[in-house]
């Protein structure tokens, strides 16, 4: 049994993981990936060694900090089902939290008195026609493929989206030597000013943007502001991407990658399963487990930490992993109320500082709903049941009136992605007709969170082992 | 499946896909779809059908598959390796690796 289970090796979970350690608890850390770092901090694969950078130092740091914590870290291992707390039979005592996973297709079970969720994100990316053409990839694949695999998504590529990640992967691309052929950012230039005072509490982001900046325009890539795709085209493949400007003016370019996003979804599967409190707040990336200040969820024991308690940014993650593991070995007796109190001050002021202005690139990367509104009827919203927004409307007409409905009435969000990809396009379609996100609400919890092979989890299990009584005599 | 307009050039432009400047393991060779392929052992399998020219990875109901969120969230990048459904961008390439359409 372990005082604190972290799931998730990102910024947060590192710093919760080393936090709790090095106080003493029994930490066990769980990670799907071969290493930890999370996708921002993505370490490349053993063997590879890529050129050092700012993002590379901070992983590398919060990861020998790890390393030295004392937390037992179980990287591969992929968390599909989460149990205990509360999520026991009505009238029985609270449980012990049970956290099963796959480790190398082995099934792994595990208890813990605490739990801290730090999930992440993953990409929001609303349809528009010809999204689903191979060449097309999200903005944080496309970090990932050039970080830690050093892979280039294609040699002439058009970036498109919203955010900062906009220009760090625009500005990556033309480093690498791939062509940027122009830069679709829907944030109007008065976006940018207005997010400028936020963005002066950090000289090392805005030198790190203006840097961006000045690459971009040394290699004259039109940036468009305010402009969105209106389609990627092409036959077996993208060949170009159409662009409708600031203006209504549509403008084409030819390439033969378009990397896009549009915000970043706190992924909330995990605290639904434990039925814990939420709350829409569009600002933060969407529906966000409802948290006090250190990190508390409304189900006891259960804390949350990083973006996937609202993005913040990952300046802001590793301080918020920091206050939940000392809130979480408080809870559990291991630190007093004094330790906590002078222990927290500093992750407290650091969280505070860092979220300023992760909550201006939040803002920015909400969600847009001119987006939503925009995507024609024959477009495939949910890739993984090919549902489109015409059979979603249809469904809304028949008197789908939230996420589960809607779910049951098309199998949308019902294939093996689980709802991550179309969720948002779908919830919004959903909230147009019934007066906001709040009445959507969001698809319940389920198990298994992560899809898992009925055989790993069948273990050793046959058919021949069932006992099958002998039939009465007649 | 390139051998549809733009199939030439993507595959002249996968040549060079391999961003330099990064020291890689030795490359082993795979398999997709019985075509022989190359890679550095530990490289992503998605990273390494993209830098072959391999983008199409199967058929969705309505629309292609291809690798789209490189963190094993979107599960587009399925694909059949030894007989079982693995996410493409989650599984590292091994010498011999034999891979398939899911």
């Amino acid at each position: 049994m372990f005082d604190v289970a972290v799931l998730g090796a990102g910024p947060a979970g590192m710093a919760a993981a080393t936090e709790a350690a090095r106080r003493g608890g029994r930490v066990v850390l769980l990670e799907e990936s071969p290493q930890p770092g999370g996708q921002v901090y993505r370490a490349a694969p053993p063997g590879f060694v890529v050129p050092e950078d700012a993002d590379k130092r901070a992983g590398d740091a919060l990861r020998a900090a790890l390393a030295g914590s004392g937390a037992e870290i179980r990287t591969g291992h992929r968390v599909w089902g989460l149990g205990g707390g509360p999520l026991v039979p009505q009238g029985s005592p609270p449980a012990p939290f049970r956290v099963d996973a796959l480790a190398e297709g082995a099934p792994v079970t595990l208890e813990a008195r605490a739990l801290v969720l730090c999930p992440g994100t993953h990409e929001r990316i609303i349809p528009f026609p010809g999204w689903t053409l191979p060449g097309v990839i999200g903005l944080a694949a496309a970090t990932i493929l050039l970080k830690a695999q050093g892979v280039l998504p294609g040699r002439r590529v058009l970036v498109a989206g919203a955010g900062p990640l906009l220009y760090a992967v625009a500005a990556k691309l033309h480093k690498a030597g791939a062509e940027v052929v122009a830069m679709a950012d829907l944030a109007t230039r008065a976006e940018w000013a207005r997010a400028l005072p936020a963005l002066a509490a950090r000289p090392d982001l805005l030198a790190r943007g203006a840097a961006w900046r000045a690459a971009l325009a040394s290699r004259s890539v039109p940036v468009l502001a305010g402009a969105r795709v209106a389609a990627a085209e092409g036959g077996g493949a993208l060949e170009r991407v159409r662009i409708v400007t600031a203006t209504g003016q549509t403008e084409s370019f030819d390439c033969d990658a378009l990397c896009i996003g549009h915000g970043l979804v706190p992924a909330t599967e995990a605290t639904r399963l434990f039925r814990a409190a939420h709350r829409y707040d569009r600002a933060a990336g969407g529906w966000v487990p409802v948290l006090d200040a250190d990190r508390r969820t409304s189900v006891k024991l259960l804390y949350v930490a990083g973006d996937g308690g609202g993005v913040r940014g990952a300046a802001a993650a590793p301080a918020a992993g920091r206050l939940a593991a000392l809130a979480a070995l408080t809870d559990l007796g291991i630190l007093s109320g004094r330790a906590h109190a002078r222990a927290r001050w500093r992750p407290w002021a650091e969280h505070w500082r860092a979220a300023r202005t992760g909550a201006a690139m939040a803002r920015m990367m909400a969600l847009r709903p001119a987006l939503v509104s925009a995507i024609p009827p024959e477009t495939v919203v949910c890739r993984c049941e090919g549902v489109t927004r015409a059979e979603i409307e249809a469904a809304l007409d028949d008197g789908a009136a939230e996420m589960n409905q809607l779910k049951q009435f098309t199998r949308c969000g019902m294939g093996p992605c689980q709802g991550r990809l179309c969720g948002e396009a779908a919830a919004e379609l959903v909230a147009i007709r019934v007066g906001g996100r709040e009445h959507a609400g969001f698809a319940t919890g389920r198990m298994p969170l992560r899809p898992v092979p009925m055989e790993a989890l069948l273990g050793e299990f046959d058919y021949a082992d069932i006992p099958v009584p002998k039939p009465a005599p007649i | 499946m390139d051998a549809a307009p733009g199939g030439t050039i993507l595959r002249r432009v996968s040549e060079s896909l391999r961003i330099p400047g990064i020291a890689r393991p030795p490359e082993v060779e795979f398999s997709f779809d019985g075509r022989p392929l190359r890679a550095p052992v530990g490289e992503s399998l998605a990273a390494a059908l993209m830098a072959a020219g391999v983008r199409r990875l199967g058929e969705g109901p309505g629309s292609p598959r291809a690798a789209f969120c490189m963190m094993g969230t979107c599960q587009q990048c399925l694909v059949r390796v030894e007989g079982r459904l693995v996410q493409a961008c989650l599984t590292p390439v091994r010498a011999g690796l034999r891979v398939g359409p899911a």
